[in-house]
């Protein structure tokens, strides 16, 4: 995925990584089972999942968990406790309800975004060969972690 | 406490069995699970079965979980079921909407067995 638009973040929102973080942290650790780590950098698979989250209200814009096929398998596998290999149709389902609760649980975590912003139902992309183009306004916090060693990219894009 | 049978709302079908997982791990016993991804659905079943717990997500399409709720009253089958809210809408608005609505208990996602056994079994003994 190329995003296209979007500027470092500003002071204002610079402070929302950690939350964003701890947001992501406690879905996992909750949910999954499973801790996030530090990223390393990797050459591992590409990154041909992503989950979509759209936020509306008084914070604009759109969450996304980028991961590779892979990444997504076994998240599933973990949140409905079987085999890797018996995942199908629920790997979209399973990624779309990842990003939806870190962005409710990030929302939550900021004083005055939980009553005032409100969520889409969230939207999967499989593959990687695409753009993502956001108002020339906005700004993208991100994270890179890993997830049981592979590559994971949290992002939130505000617009406005 | 007798084998009951629960209603689980959630547009999601992976939430839905990771919800059904907490009720068993809560000691729950489950004598049938009912699936539906929205509010709509969850009528159409209640048209044609009792159940005695609804647990519900509220943001769902077609028709979310605040308006199934408050169509429930006039639901003969399910009349004094208790429901339980499982959603990620965090706020204080949500949580006094929905139990105004009627729910009785209201638990956010991210969640773990044990709080869903927290907030189920309490209203699970106790008519309305």
């Amino acid at each position: 995925m190329k995003t296209s638009s979007a500027t470092p973040a500003t002071d204002s929102h610079e402070q929302w990584v950690p939350l964003l973080e701890v947001a992501a942290r406690e879905v996992f650790e909750l949910m999954l089972g499973g801790h996030l780590t530090a990223h390393t950098p990797s050459t591992g698979e590409p990154l041909n999942i992503t989950s979509m989250v759209g936020l509306a209200g008084q914070l604009c814009g759109v969450m996304s968990i980028c991961c590779s096929r892979k990444s997504a398998t076994i998240m599933a596998s973990k949140m409905l406790g079987v085999e890797a290999d018996k995942i199908r149709a629920e790997l979209a389902d399973a990624m779309g309800e990842i990003c939806n609760m870190v962005a409710g649980n990030f929302k939550n975590k900021i004083s005055g975004l939980s009553d005032g912003c409100m969520l889409s139902v969230p939207t999967v992309i499989t593959g990687s060969d695409y753009d993502l183009h956001s108002p020339a306004d906005s700004e993208t916090l991100e994270l890179k972690l890993l997830f049981e060693n592979m590559p994971l990219v949290i992002s939130l894009a505000i617009h406005g | 406490m007798d084998a009951i049978t629960a209603l689980i709302v959630d547009d999601s079908s992976v939430m839905r069995k990771i919800v059904e997982r907490s009720l068993r791990q809560a000691g729950i016993d489950l004598s049938q699970i009912l699936e539906a991804g929205n509010g709509a659905e969850a009528l159409s079943i209640l048209a044609e079965h009792r159940v005695d717990l609804i647990l519900c997500d509220i943001n769902m399409p077609v028709m979310d979980g605040l308006e199934f709720i408050k169509r429930l009253p006039g639901v003969t089958n399910a009349k004094n079921v208790p429901v339980v809210m499982i959603t990620t809408e965090g706020s204080e608005a949500h949580v006094v909407q929905a139990l105004s609505c009627g729910a009785r208990g209201y638990i956010r996602k991210p969640f773990t067995a044990e709080q869903v056994k927290e907030h189920v079994i309490p209203v699970l003994g106790v008519k309305a």
